[in-house]
C-alpha cells in the first residue's frame, strides 16, 4: 500500500517536471519545435507515397552529410522509345538524370522531363506543368507485388505438392494455413454464392485474399511499404472483381437490374418506378466495386498515418516521458493494425464473394425471391 | 458565416461512429440471444459495419 503511494507520488513529481522543463521555451526552441512538426509531416506524406528507390532508412552522420541505405530500382520509361536505366542515378531524387540527351528529374515520387538544371514549374496550385513520360517502371510497390507473388507461388505450389505426397494431410504450414483456406471455401465462397457455383470463383477469391493479407503484414514490418494503401493498386483490385461480376452475371442478373418487378406488373405501371429505379441499380454496378477499392485504400493509409504520427510525437517531444508513451501507443496502434490486416482482406474477400453470389444467382433463387416480394 | 468542410466530414465521422457503433451493440446482443448464430451474425455484422465505414472514410476524404 505505501509502496503504492509513492509510486504514485514519483509519477506526479515526474510529469510535473517534465512540464515544468518543457514550458522553458525560447524562441528559437519554438522555431525548432515547428519545423520538426514540418519535417515529421513531410515524412508520413512521403511514406505513403510510390517511390522509384527502395530505401530502408536515412541518416546523417557527424559531418553532416545524409545517407540513405537501400538499392535503387530499375526506371522504365516510354518517351520517343523505351528507356531503362537504373534509379540510382537520380541519386534519391535529389539530382537529373541525363539518358540519351533527355533530363528527367522526380518530383513527388513522379518523373518530369526537365533542362539540364532540372527546373519545374509550378502552377498556381502546385502542380507541375512539366512533361510527364510514360512511367512503366518496377517502383517499390511494384517490386512488393512481385515479390509477394513469387512467395505465394512458391508457397501454395509447395503446399499442393506436399498435399499430394501425403494423401490429403496437411504438414508443416499447410497446419496454419489450412483452416484459412477452408473458411473462405466453406463460410465465404459457399455461403455467398451457393454450393453449385462457387468452385469457379475460388481461384480468384483465396488469391485475391491472401495477396492482400501479405502485402498488408509487409506494410507493418520496418521494409516501409505501403503497397494495399495506393489507390490504383486497390483500385486495380476493384477493377478486376468488377470484370468478373459483369461477365459472368447470368440472365437473372441483368434481369434483377433492368427489370427487377418481373411480370408482376403491367409496362405501363412499370415505366414510372423504372426511371427512378434502373439508373440507381445501374450506379450500384459501379459504386460496388468503388467502395471496395475506397475502403482498402483508406484503411491502410489511416494506419500508416496513425502509426507515423505516433513514431513522429517522439521527435516533436523530445521528452523521455513524451517518447515513451509515443511508443507505447505506437505498439498498441501496431497490435490493431495486425487485426485491421487480416480484417480489410477478409472484408474485401467477404464482399467480393456476395458480389459473385448477386452476379451468379439462378432462376430458381429468383423466383423464390419475387414470391417474397408479392407475399409482402 | 461558412461553415468549414473539415466540419461537416467531422460530423459524417461521428454519424459513421455512433452506427457502426450501435452495429456493434445490436450484433452483441443477438448473440447473447442465440450464441448458436454466433459466426452468422458476425459476418452480417462485420459487412454492416464495413458499408458504414466506406461513408466515414468518403466524408474524410471530401474534408
Amino acid at each position: 500500500m505505501q509502496r503504492k503511494t509513492l509510486s504514485r507520488l514519483l509519477l506526479i513529481l515526474v510529469v510535473a517536471f517534465t512540464t515544468f522543463s518543457c514550458s522553458k521555451e525560447t524562441a528559437e526552441d519554438v522555431q525548432a519545435k515547428a519545423d520538426r512538426k514540418q519535417d515529421v509531416k513531410d515524412y508520413v506524406a512521403h511514406h505513403l507515397l510510390d517511390s522509384h528507390d527502395f530505401g530502408l532508412y536515412s541518416y546523417t552522420d557527424d559531418a553532416g552529410e545524409v545517407h540513405h541505405v537501400g538499392f535503387p530500382l530499375p526506371i522504365i520509361l516510354w518517351d520517343d522509345g523505351l528507356k531503362v536505366f537504373s534509379s540510382a542515378k537520380f541519386h534519391h531524387g535529389e539530382t537529373v538524370a541525363e539518358v540519351d540527351g533527355n533530363y528527367y528529374k522526380i518530383d513527388h515520387a513522379k518523373i518530369y522531363k526537365t533542362d539540364a538544371a532540372g527546373t519545374i514549374n509550378y502552377d498556381e496550385d502546385h502542380h507541375a506543368t512539366n512533361a510527364k513520360p510514360l512511367d512503366l517502371s518496377i517502383t517499390k510497390g511494384v517490386f512488393m507485388m512481385l515479390l509477394t507473388s513469387i512467395l505465394m507461388i512458391l508457397l501454395f505450389r509447395g503446399l499442393a505438392k506436399s498435399y499430394a505426397k501425403n494423401g490429403g494431410i496437411a504438414k508443416g504450414a499447410g497446419r496454419f494455413f489450412e483452416p484459412i483456406v477452408l473458411y473462405i471455401r466453406d463460410d465465404i465462397a459457399i455461403a455467398n454464392i451457393g454450393e453449385q457455383k462457387y468452385k469457379k470463383y475460388m481461384p480468384f477469391l483465396l488469391t485475391v485474399f491472401f495477396f492482400i493479407w501479405f502485402l498488408n503484414m509487409f506494410g507493418l514490418t520496418p521494409l516501409g511499404v505501403n503497397v494495399t494503401g495506393n489507390i490504383a493498386i486497390t483500385t486495380a483490385l476493384a477493377i478486376i472483381v468488377f470484370l468478373i461480376t459483369t461477365f459472368t452475371g447470368t440472365k437473372d442478373y441483368w434481369k434483377h437490374i433492368f427489370d427487377p418487378l418481373g411480370d408482376g406488373m403491367p409496362w405501363s405501371g412499370k415505366i414510372f418506378i423504372y426511371i427512378i429505379l434502373v439508373p440507381i441499380e445501374i450506379l450500384g454496378l459501379f459504386i460496388k466495386p468503388f467502395a471496395l477499392l475506397i475502403r482498402l485504400y483508406a484503411n491502410m493509409t489511416a494506419g500508416h498515418v496513425v502509426l507515423g504520427s505516433l513514431l513522429g510525437l517522439i521527435y516533436i517531444f523530445q521528452t523521455w516521458l513524451g517518447g515513451t508513451l509515443s511508443f507505447g501507443l505506437a505498439f498498441a496502434i501496431s497490435l490493431i493494425e495486425i487485426l485491421v490486416a487480416l480484417l480489410q482482406a477478409y472484408i474485401f474477400t467477404m464482399l467480393a464473394a456476395l458480389y459473385f453470389g448477386f452476379a451468379s444467382e439462378t432462376h430458381e433463387h429468383h423466383e423464390e425471391h419475387e414470391g417474397e416480394i408479392q407475399h409482402l | 458565416m461558412e461553415i468549414p468542410t473539415i466540419v461537416g466530414a467531422g460530423l459524417a465521422v461521428i454519424g459513421a461512429g455512433i452506427g457502426i457503433g450501435m452495429i456493434g451493440g445490436k450484433a452483441m446482443e443477438a448473440i447473447a440471444r442465440q450464441p448458436e448464430a454466433y459466426g452468422k451474425i458476425q459476418t452480417a455484422m462485420l459487412i454492416a459495419a464495413a458499408l458504414i465505414e466506406g461513408i466515414g472514410f468518403a466524408a474524410i476524404f471530401a474534408g
